[in-house]
């Protein structure tokens, strides 16, 4: 297996070892081991479930510092739309305008690769044959990294599901490069591109793009603090230096659960978000339900990218707000710039919005590459989980009963993890002490004996 | 001795829209486990998981039994039920005996035993009316490459 870069990290020292995060990651990536979590990297879909969960704090997501910046001549930020959602500002360009009083030199929105990926979403799923017999059914949107990634670990037989379309983040860092990049006449290396992320996954997918793209990640929980003190004051109105390519609404409505459909218009659509509910729902679409639902989008996190991991205020909340943005000029269109310039960079180069990058099946589920000895692994784990107590407790550092009856045939665990089979074992090693003990040699004395029963 | 083999018997409630898919969720997950190529997965997941709809559709009570060794894979579906009184047309898509109830949750579009035909490799179905049926189906596995 390939080796992964991940972003989602532990700071041992603050792991207390407790059992939060084994329960609620959705691929059972993470083991207590000598008292500490422990991430299994074949299995981390960087989801930052974990880093939600965790009361110490001990997962984080691996991101640049700020420090970085100070290496560039020319900063550029891309601020990924759930960024407009963290403030109580009427429109994004108050943010925006924060973004260059912080010291960015350009702001270049992700939203607005987002109305261009909705073009080009909109073309594969028109294009899609129309039955059901011709090309799997339904559409799965790749435009959440985590989604994709579950679908590599978990359901590999619906990778051919997923649509070839990149995320907004890689369009939008990729138009920076060919479109704007040459005209700024600053070499490369002296341009620093950063992305402003609100989960670990998007980090961790730019990193393994295949080549690199930005510079930087950096979290809005990160940046957040000093841009709110750098918004413009209520009711000022700021003249932007320099933003090519304003988002309408529908990029912007990126940013929550329903907005990319909402955009992308198809018939037939459905929208999904919660990396639970995006689990249970490829569960179905594998039993070959839903074969009449021609596009979904999935988001791993609750109410969508407003619901990431890196990002501050409440989903919920931040939900609302991006509804209220998105719908502040009211047309539910692509403004012509966007059509023009989609049809302009595909006439360049047909694939520029999709990848034609093989998805491989990464599938964690196999017990063994050989049948025959898969067959074998299998009947030992039911006949070891036909002795474990089946609670779940997740005491021996296994999520449940069936992942620590699997750890045992794999040899990464054993039976007396269990704490119940440990005690078992300790009872019936005391009675056999006991019995043992009762054992007298003929020759002993019984005397004193009695006097200790009288003992209190 | 046998030769190695799994084998998964799983209890289908009739009437029981809730734990619907369960048995069909297990088989994939075993076959999962087993390492078996996705896309044959995906084949034995939808035909046993119409199988198993048929089930709690039409019967009062059945079971799904997977078998898999170095051969193939084995889903047996079986019931006690009312039985199909004209097979021929039951295979026929968009042919479905079941009440409205059912169709309004979004089942007996007629296409379950069509739907499990084209999945399978072999189908053979065994019924009698006001007895039961027996649904075998088998799965070749892909050629080596």
């Amino acid at each position: 297996m390939e080796l992964r870069t991940h972003s989602v990290v532990l700071e041992a020292e603050k792991c207390k070892g407790c059992t939060n995060c084994i329960k609620q990651c959705p691929t059972e990536a993470i083991r207590v081991r000598n008292g500490k979590a422990f991430i299994l990297t074949e299995r981390c879909i960087d989801c930052g479930e974990c880093i939600r969960i965790c009361e110490n704090h001990a997962k984080k997501a691996v991101a640049t510092d700020l420090e970085t910046l100070a290496h560039y001549d020319y900063r550029v930020a891309l601020p990924a739309p759930s960024l407009y959602a963290q403030f109580k500002v009427e429109k994004p360009e108050k943010i925006i305008a924060a973004l260059y009083r912080f010291g960015f030199d350009e702001v270049y929105e992700v939203a607005f690769a987002a109305e261009l990926t909705t073009c080009a979403i909109q073309e594969c799923v028109e294009n899609h044959p129309k039955t059901n017999a011709a090309g799997p059914y339904p559409l799965i949107s790749s435009s959440c990294p985590v989604v994709t990634r579950l679908v590599q670990i978990r359901f590999p037989s619906l990778i051919p599901n997923l649509l070839p379309v990149d995320p907004p983040y890689i369009t939008a860092a990729k138009i920076f490069l060919q479109e704007r990049l040459p005209r700024l006449n600053i070499p490369r290396e002296k341009v620093g591109l950063f992305f402003i992320t609100p989960c670990p996954a998007k980090i961790t997918d730019l990193n393994n793009y295949g080549q690199p793209l930005v510079d930087g990640a950096l979290p809005i929980n990160l940046l957040f603090g000093e841009l709110n003190s750098l918004l413009p004051e209520q009711g000022t109105v700021q003249a932007l230096p320099l933003v090519h390519h304003r988002s309408g609404g529908i990029g912007i409505g990126w940013a929550r659960a329903g907005g990319e459909s909402w955009g992308v218009n198809a018939e037939n659509a459905l929208a999904v978000d919660g990396i639970q509910n995006v689990a249970r729902l490829l569960e179905e679409i594998e039993l070959g339900k839903f074969h009449d639902i021609r596009y979904i989008e999935a988001l791993a996190c609750p109410q969508g990218c407003v619901g990431g991991a890196l990002t501050v205020e409440n989903p919920f909340v931040a939900r609302a707000r991006i509804q209220k943005l998105a719908g502040r000029d009211g047309a539910h269109t692509l403004s012509n710039e966007v059509k023009m310039m989609y049809a302009d960079l595909k006439r360049q180069d047909a694939h520029f919005f999709t990848h034609d990058k093989g998805i491989p099946d990464q599938s964690v589920l196999r017990l063994d590459r050989d049948l025959a000895k898969a067959i074998e692994k299998l009947n030992q784990l039911e006949a070891i989980l036909a002795k474990l107590p089946e609670i779940d407790c997740g005491a021996c550092g296994s999520p449940t009963c069936r992942s620590l009856a699997e750890d045992v045939v794999q040899g990464n665990a054993q039976m007396t993890d269990c704490l119940f089979i440990l005690r078992e074992q300790l009872e019936k090693l005391a009675r056999k002490l006991l019995i043992l003990a009762q054992n007298r040699p003929p020759a002993m004395d019984w005397a004193n004996e009695k006097e200790e029963e009288n003992d209190p | 001795m046998t030769e190695p083999h799994v084998r998964l018997e799983i209890p289908v409630e009739g009437n029981n829209f809730t734990a619907a898919g369960e048995a069909a969720s297990r088989v994939k997950k075993t076959l999962q486990k087993l390492g078996i190529d996705s896309t044959l997965i995906r084949r034995v997941a939808i035909a046993t998981y119409e199988a198993e709809m048929n089930i709690v559709i039409h019967a009062d009570a059945g079971k799904i039994v997977l078998q898999v060794d170095a051969d193939g894979i084995t889903v047996l579906a079986e019931d006690r039920g009312k039985g199909i009184p004209d097979l021929e047309k039951a295979m026929t898509a968009g042919f479905s005996t079941a009440s409205d109830r059912v169709r309004a949750m979004g089942f007996g579009a007629g296409m379950g035993l069509p739907n499990i035909k084209k999945c399978t490799d072999y189908l053979a179905i065994d019924t009698e009316v006001n007895i039961g049926t027996k649904v075998v189906m088998k799965f070749n596995y892909p050629a080596a490459t």
